[in-house]
Order: C-alpha cells, then structure tokens, then sequence
C-alpha cells in the first residue's frame, strides 16, 4: 500500500489491486486526498475538494457494496466543475454562479457515479470554458505541476493539473476548441475528444452547443479508454447524442505496422515552437520505426479555422448564457429599480473580461445585417473545413500534429492579448468544427516542459486512435510524474 | 367605404393540449398551484437541453395537413433572443427560415358566401411562462414586484401565420371562429379562450379600393377575444383612411385596444424594436419528416367542417345555412348526423335548430350531453311524421324529455299526450261542442265557412290539444251537415 506512488499510478492499475484486494478504495482515496492535501496549495487544481464524502462513500464501498460494485468502484475521480453534480456547488468558475446548487446531475457523471467512481472534487477552468490558460477563472489561477511559473492550459486546466500533480487517477473535461487536449499536452498526460456526441452533453454548462464534447483526462491511453467506456452512450435527454457503433475497446496494441499518418502541413507554421517543432520529428520518426508510414498532406482552409471558429463559439455562447439573468437562480445584484438594471448589473457584475467579450463578439455576429458576413461564412468554413479532413481521411488512417505550438507558458504573459492566447488552440480547433475524435498525448520535454503529440480521425474512429496511441505511448515511454519546478526556477536549456 | 378598403392578416397561435411540454417531460395543465410542473429544461437550469415531443409534431402535421399546407421534408428549430422574466432561457424555441409547413388555404364562410384566405407557414414553437404582477394595473411598469409561474412554460405553441388576404372586420371574425372550430375538430387543442389557449396577432392596413399593393400596417399583438378584435380592426379602418386621405403616412407600428373607449393607441415603440438574433438551435437536430408518418396522420384525419358543411347540404338536402349551424363544430354535427340517421333528417335539422339548440344552451350543456340523446330526438321526431302526437304535443314532449331521463315514447303514455285519432272518441265531443253553440253552428250552416276553425278550435281545447287536426275537421263538417 506505501509503494502507491500517485504521480505515476494508472487507473487500470488502481482497478486491478482494488479487485484482487490489494488496496481498499478507502486507502486509496486516502492516497489522492494526501496528495492533494500536499499540492494543492501549490496547483490550485480544484475549485472544490469533496474530502469527506469522498472518504466515506470510499468505505462504504468497501464495507457495504460487496459484489454490488460498479465497474469502476472505489477509483478516485475530478470532476471539471462545467458539469452538474446535484447537491455538490457547481460554479463554471463563475461569479454568477457563485454558491449554485445544481438540481439533477450530468449524465456523463451520473454513468460514472452509477459505476461507484469516488468524486474528489470539482476542478478549476477558465470560467465557462473559455479560455487556454485557466487564468480566466473567477476562483484562482491553477498551476502547471511541471513548473508552477506557467500556466496548466485550459480550459480543462484544473482537471489537466490534478491529473498531473497525483491529484486525481482521472479527471472529466470538456473539449469545446481543445480545452482536454492542450492541457493534456501542456500537463504531460493524455486527453481525448470524442466524436461530437458519442458522450451526452445534458448537465455540461454549454459554452458552444454545437463543438462541445466531454473526455477523459489520465496519466495512459488506456486509461482514457477504460473512462471513456463508462461515459459514451445516446442519451435520450441530448438529441444531438449518438451511440458508437462498437464498444469502446482498452488498447493493448504495440505496432503501428501498415498505419498510414497524414502531417498536415498547416499545423506546422512558423507558429509551432522549435522545441515542439524538434520533438514532433522524433516522434515521427518513431512512429516509422514502429511500421507506420507517415507522409505530408494538406488541409488547405486550415487557416480560417480559428476565425470561424471564434464566430461560431461565441454566438452560440451569447445565447446560452443568455439565461444567467438573475432571476431563477445564481448571482442576482442588489438594489436593481428595475428590470433591465437588474439584468445590466447582474451580468455586469457576474461575468468576468473574457466571457463579456465574447458575449460581445457573438451578439454582433448574430444581429441582423451582421449574419450572413459573419455567422453565415463561419459556417460555410465549418463545412470546407469537414470537407478537408474528409479528403484527407481518403488517404490517411489518422492524421497527427502536434497537439499545442508551444509548451506551458509563464502566467500572465499573454493575458493582455486575447489574440496570442487563441492561437494556442491553433492545432485543436478544427477537429472541433469538424465533429472528429482526437487525443493528445505526452511525446517528451522540451525546456522542461511537456509537449504533445496529437492524433485525430474520421468520426467513430475512437478505437483506430486508441490503438495507435497506445503503441505509441509505449514505445515513447514518458515518465508521467511532474517536476514540481518552483515558480522562480530557471528552466534548464 | 369611401374608396378605401382593408387588408387584413393574422397570426394565430395555438397551445396544443398534448400530455407534457414541448422540450420537456413536464404535464401539461391549467390552473395548478404555480411551478408545480417544471424541471431543469423547463427552468432553463445550467446543462439542461431540450428534447423535441413527438406528439406535439403530429399535432402540428395535423394542423399543416388540415390547412392543406405543403409538409417541408426537414424543418430547422431557431433560437429567437430577447431577455424577459417570463423566457427562462432567453430565446424561445422558435422556427424561423425552415418551418415546418408552408402554402396552404382556409376556407371558411362569412353568411353564405365562402371566402378562401391563403396560408403563409405553420411552425413550432415554445410558449413563455406566465408573469404576475403586483399592483392595480397588471403590467410590469409601476409593480413593487413580479411573480413567474413556469407551470405554462414550454407549452407545445404552433404559430399559424396567413397572407394578408382577409377583407374586412367581420370576416377576420368568422375566419378565427371557423379556425377555432377546425383545431378544436382535429383534437389538438381545446382552444378556450380565456385560459390563452388560443391568441392572435393581427396586422392592418388600407389601400384605395381595387388597387394590388399594400399599404403601410399596423399590429394588433396577443388578443384573444373575437369581439374585440372586430371593435379594434374596425376603430382602425377609419382612422388610417383619415391619415392618408389627409396626405399623411401610417407609422408601422404595434398598436393597443381599449375596450373601454373602443379605440386603439401606440405602444411605445422603442421597447418594441427587438433584433431576436435568429440562428439555428444547436441543442437540435433537424427534424427529418417521414413521408411515411406525415401519410399516417394524412390517413387518419378527421372530416373537416368545411367538408362536412358540404357533405350535409349534399346528403341532407339541408340550406346551406342550416348545413354551417349544424356542421361547423364536430359535437352538435354529431348529434344531429346520429339523430338524422334514425328520422327525417330535414324536420330532424329542425329540431335540433330550434328545441334542441335552445335548450342546451339554456341548460348550460354541450351537445351530446343531457338527456336528450339523439336516438330520443330521432324517435321523437318519428312520433311527429307517424301522427302519434300533435306537432304541439310534440313540444311538450321535448320539455319532459329534456328533464327526465325517459323515451318519448313514455312520456306520451304517461302524459296522456297521445293524439286522439279514434272517431268513436272525437264524435261525442263533437256533438257536444255543436250542441253548446248552436247560433254559430245555423251561421256556418247558412255559408260562414271561416266557422269550421272556430269549432276545430273548440275540439282541440276540450282535448287540451290531442284531437287529430284532420280528422277534427272532417267530424265538424260531418256534424254541421256539409
Ligand atoms: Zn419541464
């Protein structure tokens, strides 16, 4: 029980020594609830530890639950606090939604609670999902457990960190324009977005209807797959959702041998860090070693990907928080004479810089006179953009890329310049408009810093890039375990 | 009306009665203890979506069909933006560029002269939440404070938008009362006014007589009383001729009736100057139309009452008139069609025109209910032709049979109402009417023929009414010796 180590334990593990009695799910709890105890005044990782429930649905796992227990039982999870949890304070790390007692849960963590997963707390992220740093949160900045000087990616930051500093086995996220993957890739561990509804999306606070999607964050492909497993489904409660057409299978692949990659050339602009630029190309090249043959293609309307996409997000998102009005629940302000003053400074008020801007951004794309030049182009780019990956996949099993063009920046340097920190989602943003699955996953240090490779395929083809990132994985062998470098330290170079 | 004429149209929307809410799982209902029925999706709590109810789709298709409309193989929800109270969201569940159906007719009759008005689209869409406001005057303006009862919200709404083909007041009636009747037919909403079920928007405007464009409109917004709807078309008219005739333009602009005053007045229009922001929904799919469904409900429509009204003036030989009173709503044609079909169906229209509309309307009934059923009016009315009873008789009849649960058959054997058709029975009281009036009996003797109603007169009273008219007639003439 003393070897347990979690900075480099894996779910598949956990599970394991929890079936065979090696370890109770209170001991194991106890381990991640020691960890946090330990680094979280570091990481900042949660914007709610659920200590003692944790600890005491864990023993009641044990004592009580016998051969009741779910697939997942005992095994201690994040949750990423844009999805409801009834009873537990979901905020969006929010002002406006400060205190607010959700009334019914997400499915995606009903399913998990159904399978007796041990919730460790709600993570942080950049207040409702906007972001790429999780700066852009309400409650705290979280750190990178890498090096506490720079920022954990975002929005799934909270939930990439926890993942990282041995705060959680696992962790839920949500992928709206990268927000799993590029944490993933900036925190050193794997994270996947399925096909756009292949996971319910009912209880997941909407930033963008139509491109969000929830996903695993763990410290292995498999494990991605094993908590992926346990959220897919249709959910009659999300009319957009969909069932996959097989199972999602936990990878044991080691050859990539006849796997044809496509490296489109757009991903690997001036934009892309020599350092993520140098590791990329090793990974290549290892991925030929392994028998898998990787050539050039292109994905020609790449570059208005980022635009349209930031048309598309924000005027979806400037209808769904529409509804945070003050008047049902959430943050109200006080002393309103009236109606609209009520709305004005509530929304004023609750709302932190970056969601009013793109509340803004969005109303303006949507008034009349304004769609069709904004809304309406962005939407003929979201299908020339499917169209690319469509052409591409005719020659290409997957295609790969580097999942962020840099490694973790310092905190605050791009916080003045929204512009400079949409980039960072750059290589994740169009796999979104397209509906396709993508993962992310550890390829090595650069400065110190963990840079991410990324996969991405035709839709359904959860299993094809669970296989190849597996074997991958293995033969990349990366330590999981996070230096902890102090905010102050040098990077090595 | 000076050379000028109105152009009308309308938006009718209509709160369809399925069992639960249009996006959600929540009952339907009216006149529950407030925020009873609601849930995430109804509240618009953080995460929840919407889930579109297949039963309020079919009604809808129903709707479409009956207006003979065109169903669009794939309709589109829309988000439609505005922040109130009463939207928990902040944008209805709306239909905007891909309605459901479009290009259909309504045919309805204003006297006897059956008019045609094109309709424009039928869509879908999501009531709002019913506001309270404190204070005397009702509205928001000048309350202490608001209460939202979301037990209405999200109540499945179709939205029924016609061309501007309606030509005046009256016929802008007639056309809702009809369409009224024809929703209420189709059984997708008991259309009770009071309660909102049924509301419309109208739109006006004037052009000099014969001309083809259109002028300038008003709106009138959210109304839901025929009458007044008349009374404010028609205080419209005039005042909108005045203004261009005068060289002046119409404001477009939503107006307000006053019932009180009987004259309409401008909302201020900047609150009014909404940009909703329509875009597609994204918690939805399109709604992908089977042919093979739209066919099913197509199969199982019910007779029309514009099909009806026809049917009965071709069957029943009835006016057509009486054929619209009797056909335009689907319990009253039900009555009489079972009623008809066991007695002459023309005396049978009679009598459900006269006694028996009198009656349930006296009595507070709905037709079908009470106790006179259609078999008892049809035997009734059998009783009439067979010469049973008195036409007289038979009215007393029906008063007895509208208060005790008894055939009419019955009532005449107890009631002693049976007509005295026996000559054995008649001629003694013959004789003694003859006898008791001898002056009169010499006069009509001597040629005063109009005598013979005097003496038939006196028969019917000693019989309070029984005695057979004809054979009363024939026993007088006998007795008087002609
Ligand atoms: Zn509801």
């Amino acid at each position: 029980m003393s070897a347990l180590d979690p900075l480099r334990l894996t779910a598949l593990e956990a599970r394991r020594l929890l079936i065979e009695g090696e370890v109770s799910a209170a001991e194991l709890t106890k381990v991640y609830l020691d960890q946090i105890e330990r680094v979280e005044g570091d990481v900042h990782a949660y914007i709610l530890v659920a200590d003692d429930d944790a600890a005491k649905y864990a023993t009641k796992i044990d004592s009580e639950m016998g051969a009741q227990r779910g697939a997942l039982a005992g095994l201690p999870t994040a949750i990423k606090d844009n999805m409801v949890t009834e009873g537990t304070v979901t905020t969006c790390a929010s002002k406006i939604l400060a205190g607010y007692q959700p009334i019914y849960t997400a499915t995606a963590v009903r399913k998990l609670f159904d399978d007796h997963v041990v919730m460790l707390g709600k993570t942080n992220l950049d207040e409702f999902a906007m972001g790429s740093s999780t700066e852009n949160s309400s409650v705290a900045v979280t750190h990178n457990p890498w090096d506490l000087g720079t920022v954990p990616g975002g929005s799934s930051g909270g939930s990439a960190a926890a993942v990282a500093a041995g705060e959680a086995l696992w962790a839920l996220g949500s992928d709206t324009g990268g927000s799993i993957r590029q944490p993933a890739a900036l925190c050193g561990i794997v994270g996947m977005k399925p096909t756009y509804g292949t996971v319910s999306r009912y209880g997941l606070i909407a930033f963008a209807s139509s491109l969000d999607q929830i996903g695993p964050l763990a410290r292995s492909v498999a494990d991605c797959a094993l908590l992926l497993q346990h959220i897919v489904g249709r959910d009659p409660r999300d009319s957009t959702s969909v069932e996959l057409p097989a199972p999602v299978q936990v990878p044991t692949a080691e050859s990539l041998e006849g796997l044809r990659l496509g490296i489109p050339r757009e991903y690997l602009g001036s934009g892309v860090e020599q350092g993520v630029r140098d590791r990329f190309e090793a990974t290549v090249a290892l991925i030929e070693k392994l028998g898998g043959r990787c050539a050039e293609t292109t994905l020609p309307h790449t570059e208005y990907a980022l635009p349209a996409y930031y048309i598309i997000a924000p005027a979806e998102a400037s209808a769904n928080l529409a509804r945070f009005d003050g008047v049902r629940y959430g943050y109200r302000a006080a002393g309103a004479d009236d109606l609209i003053e009520m709305y004005e400074r509530t929304r004023g008020e609750g709302f932190g810089a970056e969601v009013k801007r793109r509340i803004m951004i969005g109303t303006y794309a949507l008034s009349s006179g304004y769609y069709d030049a904004y809304y309406g182009q962005a939407q003929k780019v979201r299908t020339l953009v499917r169209r690319d990956f469509a052409s591409a996949f005719d020659q290409f099993d997957l295609l790969i890329s580097p999942t962020s063009p840099t490694v973790a920046f310092p905190i605050g340097s791009r916080t003045a310049d929204p512009l400079a920190m949409y980039m960072s989602d750059i290589c994740t943003i169009p796999v979104n408009l397209a509906g396709l699955p993508a993962i992310s996953i550890p390829c090595g240090l650069a400065d110190g810093l963990p840079v991410g490779f990324q996969f991405m395929g035709p839709a359904f083809s959860e299993n094809l890039i669970l296989r190849a990132a597996h074997a991958l994985e293995r033969a990349i062998g990366f330590d999981t375990a996070p230096t902890f470098r102090a905010a102050s330290e040098e990077a090595p170079s | 009306m000076s050379g000028w004429e109105p152009v009308i149209g309308l938006e009718v929307h209509v709160e369809l009665a399925t069992q639960t809410k249009m996006f959600c799982a929540c009952t339907v209902s009216f006149g529950d203890p407030p925020n009873l029925h609601t849930c995430p999706v109804c509240l618009a709590h953080p995460g929840a979506l919407p889930v579109v109810n297949q039963r309020a789709v079919e009604y809808a298709v129903r709707i479409a069909l009956a207006l003979g409309c065109t169903v669009r193989p794939r309709n589109v929800f829309h988000r439609k933006n505005y922040f109130y109270p009463d939207l928990p969201k902040a944008y209805q569940i709306s239909q905007y560029d891909e309605p459901l159906a479009v290009d259909g007719a309504f045919d309805y009759w204003v006297g006897d002269e059956r008019l045609s008005c094109r309709i424009n689209r039928v869509h879908m869409e999501e009531d709002a939440a019913k506001l309270v406001h404190s204070g005397e005057s009702g509205r928001i303006a000048g309350s202490d404070y608001s209460l939202v009862d979301f037990n209405r919200g999200g109540t499945p709404l179709i939205e029924i938008v016609t061309e501007p083909d309606i030509a005046s007041p009256e016929a802008a009636r007639e056309f809702l009362n009809q369409m009224r009747n024809l929703l209420v037919e189709l059984g997708v909403s008991q259309c009770i006014m009071e309660e909102g079920q049924i509301r419309w928007d109208a739109n006006i405007s004037v052009r000099p007589a014969g001309s083809t464009t259109l002028g300038v409109r008003t709106e009138l917004k959210n109304m839901n009383s025929f009458r007044f709807l008349q009374q404010a078309l028609e205080s419209e008219i005039p005042r909108q001729t005045a203004i261009l005739e005068a060289g002046g333009t119409i404001d477009q602009e939503t107006l307000h009736f006053d019932p009180e005053t009987g004259t309409t007045s401008s909302l201020r229009s900047k609150e009014e100057a909404h940009d909703y922001r329509y875009f597609p929904e994204p918690d939805l799919v399109p709604l992908v139309m089977d042919p093979a469904f739209v066919e099913e409900i197509r199969a199982a429509q019910p007779e029309l009452p514009a099909a009806r009204i026809e049917r009965f003036v071709r069957d029943y030989g009835l006016s057509r008139y009486d054929a619209f009173v009797l056909g335009a709503q689907g319990p009253l044609a039900r009555f009489y069609e079972a009623a008809a079909s066991g007695a002459d169906p023309k005396l049978t229209a009679n009598w459900t025109m006269g006694e028996y509309l009198a009656h349930i309307n006296a009595a507070g009934l709905e037709p079908g209910h009470g106790h006179v059923t259609p078999a008892r009016l049809a035997a009734l009315v059998g009783l009439v032709v067979d010469g049973v009873i008195s036409g007289s008789a038979a009215k007393q009849v029906f008063a007895l049979m509208a208060e005790e649960r008894a055939e009419p058959q019955e009532i005449v054997e107890t009631h002693g109402l049976g007509q005295i058709s026996d000559e054995g029975a008649l001629d003694a009281v013959v004789a003694r009417v003859v006898a008791d009036n001898p002056a009169q009996a010499d006069q009509f003797r001597a040629g005063k023929e109009q005598l013979l109603g005097y003496f038939v007169g006196l028969v019917m009273k000693a019989t309070q009414g029984r005695a057979n008219p004809k054979l009363a007639n024939d026993l007088v003439r006998k007795a008087l010796g002609k």
